[in-house]
């Protein structure tokens, strides 16, 4: 891109000289422009990696589970005497979690991001945006002790029917660890909209509230789905918290409050047990891996669509 | 001239009426950025309140053990070091290098437009994935069983999207005129790229790295899923060893039912925070040390 434009400043000159050095042949250019093509290329080759990994194991699980069975069975017992491979209590886990994660990201991660990017003042923001890029940081394992140990026991008082490992813990301190990341991609999206709109909008005697919500939230609106899309796709795929506290039961549920299992926390739980290579509970955890790989590459896709094109240009 | 003398007492009323709501909602919006600091210093307390009386020298001395009283992370520690210093090895070098194609050498073609989404999309692909993929491609693939040296290989794929991106990023940042400057005097594109753009990019790509490498020591999901152990009583003697890692081992003592394994837990959280908190303090200082200005 750079060197696109700036090149012909070295070569296209017309005297004897620059001819001669344009002929010279640079092997060493040569080479370490490939070489730094190779490295780009590896995230390529990662990309391939893991479709043809999930894929192939996939495949060797479809020879013996029957692909039916997987998408209308509603049990999941792969690792019972009586085995039954139907993904849906996995996949009921898995959105059960992430739906009360957005609960609490999504409302919570946009007001966050409003205040920063229309109420705060410049000091302001300069704490607060490092304190929550910390909330965003920490590791998830952290999170997932904190779930465990300081949120059950808390909902326990509250609603005496939790079981000790439940989706709402996990619910609740994953939507906290997401916040941020809403907060930070929306403040983003309602900052890049230009000053102009705000000062029309002020100048026909709207509130600042009114000027917040009907202008800049609108105009960014495309930013900000993109991070709601986002942290849905983190929520779907976050796998220390909901291994800890969500327990290991993989049920058709609603009740935030039972023990249930995600598709992450499965392969967690397969991982940890001693399974040889191509036993059938190995070859599960692609199945389901190719499954969750598939939900986060849609969101993902979508994601990116949206940012691409339905981004309003302004100036 | 005031508001109320050309507004009607209803206009006049409403008006204030908008007002009370902005406010109102100005509470709320607060109150969202604050509750997540609230949550954070909860978190805190909560870990340092159950931690700290087992913050003792055994901690780092002791290898894990049945007894609470005699377990430590030494192992971990270890695991952790050299996985952070092999990943930092690999990741590095091939990370600045796909952000020097991307940046200084790419055309604006197909392939490079399509190298762009593929990275983007890589950031996005959950961690665990990447562990099956290291599972599958390291660990039975290259037979490099469940050693140090594939929970490595793992994780320098998981981080090189950050550190690419964070590399372009310092790139770009530098100034075309430098360029310029020394393509005039004659030097050739890797000249250019290594005496002038690298050096003042420095800063920015070290920051990016080490940001990454903090992501990488925190993540547990896909060293679990390629086999990185819990109960390891020997030091570690090379990249072919098994090999656990703090996550791993603070996850183990969650996961026993013994109240003191998990205090034990929290004293191992205390620890990670530590080692973070380092790491990104030498982000922030060689930021500050190495920025040069033109």
């Amino acid at each position: 891109m750079e060197t696109a434009k700036t090149a012909p400043l070295t070569t296209t000159s017309p005297s004897p000289i620059a001819q001669a050095l344009k002929r010279r042949p640079r092997t060493v250019e040569r080479l370490i422009q490939t070489g730094l093509l190779i490295c780009a290329a590896v995230s390529i080759l990662t990309t391939l990696g893991i479709v043809l990994t999930l894929l192939r194991e996939t495949i060797l699980f479809f020879q013996q589970v029957s692909i039916v069975e997987f998408f209308t069975e509603t049990r999941w017992t792969p690792l019972f005497a009586s085995k039954k491979f139907g993904i849906w209590p996995l996949v009921n886990g898995t959105v059960l979690v992430a739906a009360g994660a957005m609960i609490i990201a999504l409302p919570l991660g946009l007001l966050a991001a409003i205040y920063m990017s229309e109420y705060a003042s410049e000091n302001m923001r300069r704490i607060l945006k490092p304190i929550l890029e910390v909330l965003a940081g920490i590791p998830t394992v952290v999170y997932g002790y904190f779930a465990l140990l300081f949120v059950t026991p808390l909902l326990k008082s509250i609603f005496p029917q939790t079981q000790t490992f439940n989706g709402a813990s996990a619910s609740i301190v994953m939507g906290f660890m997401i916040l941020p990341m809403v907060a930070s991609i929306s403040e983003d999206a309602l900052s890049a909209v230009p000053r102009s709109l705000r000062d029309a909008a002020y100048a026909l005697g709207a509130t600042k509230l009114e000027v917040s919500t009907q202008i800049v939230v609108p105009a960014a609106l495309s930013g900000i789905s993109a991070s709601f899309i986002l942290a849905v796709s983190r929520a779907i795929g976050e796998t220390m918290i909901v291994a800890i506290a969500a327990g290991q039961q993989p049920k058709l549920t609603l009740n935030p409050l039972e023990s249930i299992e995600t598709m992450t926390a499965y392969i967690v739980q397969v991982s940890l047990g001693d399974t040889p290579q191509q036993s059938l509970a190995y070859l599960t955890i692609f199945a389901v891996g190719a499954m969750l790989f598939f939900m986060t590459l849609v969101m993902n896709v979508i994601s990116h669509f949206l940012t691409r094109r339905f981004r309003e240009v302004y100036e | 001239m005031n508001t109320s003398d050309f507004l009607s007492p209803v206009e006049l009323q409403r008006l204030q009426q908008r007002k009370r709501y902005g406010k109102l909602f100005e509470l709320f919006a607060l109150m969202a950025v604050l509750i997540g600091i609230v949550v954070l210093l909860t978190l805190l307390i909560d870990v340092f309140l159950d931690g700290l009386p087992w913050l003792r020298p055994e901690l780092f001395t002791q290898f894990p053990s049945r007894f609470p009283e005699k377990a430590g992370l030494r192992s971990a520690l270890q695991g952790t070091l050299w996985l952070a210093v092999i990943t930092a090895v690999l990741s590095f070098p091939i990370g600045v290098a796909a952000a020097i194609y991307l940046e200084e050498y790419a055309q604006d073609n197909w392939f490079t437009r399509f190298i762009e989404i593929n990275i983007s999309n890589l950031a996005g692909v959950p961690s665990i994935i990447y562990g099956l993929l290291g599972l599958g491609l390291f660990v039975y693939g290259l037979n490099l069983g469940r050693s140090l040296l594939a929970g490595a290989l793992t994780m320098t794929l998981l981080i090189l999207p950050t550190v690419i991106v964070a590399s372009r990023e310092a790139i770009r940042a530098v100034p075309r005129s430098i360029r310029l400057a020394a393509f005039g005097v004659g030097a050739t594109p890797w000249q250019t790229v290594r005496d002038h753009v690298l050096p003042y990019a420095m800063s920015g790509i070290l920051t990016g790295t080490i940001l990454a490498m903090s992501r990488a020591i925190g993540e547990t999901a896909p060293l679990i899923t390629i086999g990185a152990l819990t109960y390891i009583r020997f030091d570690l003697r090379g990249p072919l060893d098994i090999f656990t890692v703090l996550p791993i081992q603070i996850f183990n003592w969650i996961s026993l039912p013994q109240k003191e394994f998990q205090q034990l837990a929290a004293a191992g959280i205390i620890v990670l925070l530590g080692v973070l908190l380092l790491l990104n303090t030498t982000a922030i200082i060689l930021r500050i040390r190495l920025q040069k200005r033109w």
